[in-house]
């Protein structure tokens, strides 16, 4: 069905459905030596479908903790990560695993791409996790036309049989981006997307996004530092030593 | 499918990791090697063992043997006939043969095995034709130096060959030439030549039993066919009877006909100019021998007799050539005195079974068929049994010293996946951020262990198989390039180096080398496994 942007406040958005994916109280510390080191001090985040939101904050803020611990790649020593008001983050390591696999994408800062893989192949690393060697053999044509789908979507259809170390940094970063899509995810998790890029070619991948958000409702969830970066979303939230900053909702431009 | 995906470009990609199969793969091959070429020879020596000994012998304890041959292998064939193929009666005693070096003159005296045979039935109950000389072309490395000198289908017996009688008739010439005329050069009185030949009158054919004598034989020229040339000898005469005797027909063959081990009265030498190794026998086809031995009764005495040598046989083994002097059964027994009333008696019964399977049962019916303590029956292998037994051991010891390898080998895969685990750590996390389970992962690297394991297997096992097939060409090379000839065939009885490749053998090397590439890489596998996604993801 086609969407026109939305900007509802979030407010009434509340009111109205369960939030897609929420964090709740987040603590978390890591475990230095003898020290332990705390980064999250009762931290939380929600999203609704649809909203593009930044987190924005000083690096050891805890930003990359949060969305860590909103994609189950951690557990929070004390909290809760509901999805669709269910909780999620106390699930079995085989159920965590499944849900990273269907629900959620991660993009990174240095793009992870694996090296020994063609570009296409990197792309269809997903499904090729989530099907058994049967069921993939049996559905490759599928799934390859999916990848190309998706690769088509971020302009990189040309560049298919290349290794990551002959692309560029913008390109593998689409790359990743058409990684984290192929398995029709339903947030996406970003961690400092453009930090490695530079201005220009930042720019396009944040268009990419935006598009992303745009034309299929994905939820999206960005940490930054960039302020300018930042503003290219619905919603910010900051988070300074590990708490969130502000209580007031911002609203993006 | 992404495990397969990876696992194969892991394969691929990283060289390292090929060097760590080299180690896997040259013990493979290695362990296939040795193995084949001792089962060759373990094979081989078995073979000739088991030839000269059939597969069960019956032996009397005492040596004046038991008597009525025939009645006794009746006893044999009613036991356990069915079971037995071929069966021949031998008698078997310790003796002396004396001979003289033709050149100087001089007289040695040598203890040997003494065995009365029947060559047809021996040659029933195990190889004889193979082992005579006479049936056997003379070679030097795959040169025929002189074919052989009987057709191959000609039933063993005791003719002389014709070149033999050649030979032995310009022998007794030569001696009739110099009687009475030459008187030795060391002034030592040196007895005739006795003649215990076919004489007109038949009084005496039975018994030859004569004093101590010798015969003079010169050295066979045996690289040419034609009959050699003899160097003069020293011979005074004895009594005139012998030369009475000596009148009837002196080239004529004694009664007693004996097969020599060859390596009893030859020796081997070093070439001077070509360095090569070659026999010399003192005592050829043709020439008498002196056979001092004991008669069958109680206290025994000693009794000497003259043979004519008929053939040399060579069995491969030491112990036989240096040792055995097959002859004549009858008339062993007749001049043994073992001929009573028409009765002969034997020593022992060698049989020869269709399957050796039922060995243990035909030695238990047989220990049963016999009055006890007058026989004792046993199989080949329990006579050999402890050759037999090192053999197996040094076998044994060699395979665990050669898996040692493989072992080690597999160390080097550990390490070197440790490596290659760290610096896919990152890979790892994003692997897992992707959904791959921690089992997921270990089977990446488990599967990378098993590839490596199969292809370092396959190339050893195809190494090694080639090498087994072309190892007498790479000897061949090998003497080549050192200059010392690395497989001497005169040191070693054979013409090329046995081997015999086992394929069961085969694939528990094969199978257990990939199981220590596989065993190798579990422990990186599992520290893979455990990497924390964040942990990893950050992973400098």
């Amino acid at each position: 069905m086609s969407t026109t942007s939305q900007h509802q406040s979030p407010l009434e958005t509340l009111k109205m459905t369960t939030p897609l994916i929420s964090a709740l109280a987040i603590e978390k510390s890591y475990v230095k030596g003898q020290h332990k080191v705390p980064v999250l001090y009762g931290a939380g985040l929600t999203a609704q479908r649809g909203e593009f939101i930044s987190v924005v904050g000083q690096s050891g803020s805890g930003k990359s903790t949060l969305l860590h611990v909103m994609g189950l790649l951690d557990s929070p020593d004390v909290g809760e990560v509901l999805l669709e008001g269910k909780r999620i983050d106390n699930l079995q390591q085989s159920a965590r695993d499944q849900l990273r696999n269907h629900v959620f994408g991660f993009i990174f800062q240095f793009y992870h791409l694996l090296p020994e893989l063609t570009l296409l192949e990197n792309v269809m690393t997903p499904l090729m996790i989530r099907h058994s060697f049967f069921s993939y053999w049996s559905k490759r044509k599928e799934i390859r036309q999916q990848a190309m789908d998706i690769l088509q979507q971020v302009g990189l259809e040309h560049r298919i049989k290349h290794r990551p170390s002959e692309l560029s940094g913008g390109e593998m970063q689409r790359g990743a981006i058409a990684r984290a899509l192929i398995a029709r995810p339903e947030i996406l998790l970003a961690d400092e997307p453009t930090g490695n890029l530079d201005s220009s070619t930042g720019g396009e991948i944040m268009e990419t996004l935006t598009q992303l958000n745009e034309d299929n409702q994905l939820t999206i969830v960005m940490v930054t530092h960039d302020e300018a970066v930042a503003q290219r979303a619905h919603r910010i939230v900051r988070l300074a030593e590990g708490r969130i900053a502000t209580v007031a909702h911002e609203e993006a431009a | 499918m992404y495990k397969i995906l990876l696992c194969l470009r892991y394969l691929r990609t990283r060289y390292i990791a090929l060097a760590s199969i080299i180690s896997v793969m040259l013990g493979v091959a290695t362990m296939i090697v040795v193995n084949s070429v001792m089962a060759g020879f373990t094979n081989e020596m078995r073979d000739r063992i088991h030839g000269f000994l059939a597969d069960v012998v019956v032996e009397s304890r005492s040596m004046s043997g038991i008597v009525d041959s025939t009645r006794q292998m009746a006893i044999v064939q009613d036991a356990a006939g069915e079971f037995i193929a071929a069966m021949t009666p031998t008698v078997e005693v310790p003796a002396m043969i004396t001979y003289s070096d033709p050149v100087s003159g001089e007289r040695f005296t040598q203890s040997i095995q003494l065995v009365g045979i029947d060559p047809g039935g021996k040659a029933q109950v195990g190889p004889l034709k193979t082992y005579l000389d006479s049936y056997n072309a003379v070679t030097d490395e795959g040169e025929v130096l002189r074919p052989s000198l009987r057709p191959a289908d000609t039933a063993p017996g005791w003719e002389l060959t014709d070149h033999a009688k050649k030979y032995r008739k310009m022998m007794k010439q030569q001696q009739m030439l110099f009687l009475r005329e030459e008187v030795p050069l060391d002034g030592l009185p040196v007895p005739a030549p006795e003649f215990d030949g076919q004489q007109a009158p038949a009084a005496d054919a039975d018994s030859d039993v004569a004093p101590p004598e010798f015969n003079v034989a010169s050295e066979q020229a045996l690289a040419t066919d034609d009959p050699p040339v003899a160097p003069p000898d020293f011979n005074t005469p004895l009594q005139s009877s012998t030369q009475a005797r000596a009148a009837a027909d002196p080239a004529a063959p004694l009664n007693a006909r004996v097969f020599l081990g060859e390596q009893i009265t030859s020796f081997q030498t070093r070439d001077p100019d070509t360095g090569k190794l070659h026999k010399v026998n003192m005592v050829n086809p043709g020439d008498d021998i002196l056979i001092t031995t004991i008669q069958s009764d109680t206290p025994p005495e000693p009794i000497s007799f003259s043979a004519t040598v008929v053939d040399m046989f060579r069995s491969g083994m030491s112990e036989y050539d240096g040792q055995l002097v097959l002859m004549n059964l009858e008339q062993l027994q007749k001049n043994r005195g073992m001929i009573l009333n028409g009765e002969d008696a034997i020593t022992s019964i060698q049989i020869k079974l269709h399957d050796y399977e039922d060995s243990d049962e035909v030695v238990k019916r047989l220990r049963a068929a016999f009055p006890p303590g007058a026989v004792t029956v046993s199989t080949w292998e329990a006579k050999q049994g402890l050759l037999l037994s090192a053999v197996e051991v040094e076998t044994a010891i060699l395979n665990v010293l050669l898996f040692m390898i493989i072992a080690v080998a597999g160390f080097g895969i550990l390490a070197i996946f440790f490596m290659i685990v760290v610096e896919k750590t990152r890979d790892i996390g994003i692997l897992k951020s992707l959904g791959a389970s921690s089992k997921g992962v270990m089977s990446i690297f488990l599967s990378y262990g098993l590839g490596l394991g199969v292809v370092g297997s396959a190339a050893g096992v195809a190494i090694g198989l080639l090498f087994v097939h072309y190892i007498n060409e790479i000897e061949d090379g090998l003497s080549w390039v050192t200059g010392r000839k690395v497989f001497d065939e005169k040191i070693y009885y054979f013409f090329e180096i046995p081997t015999q490749v086992n394929p069961l053998m085969v694939m528990w090397v094969a199978v257990g080398a990939i199981a220590i590439a596989v065993l190798a890489s579990v422990l990186p596998a599992r520290r893979a496994s455990r990497l924390h996604p964040v942990r990893a993801l950050r992973y400098e």
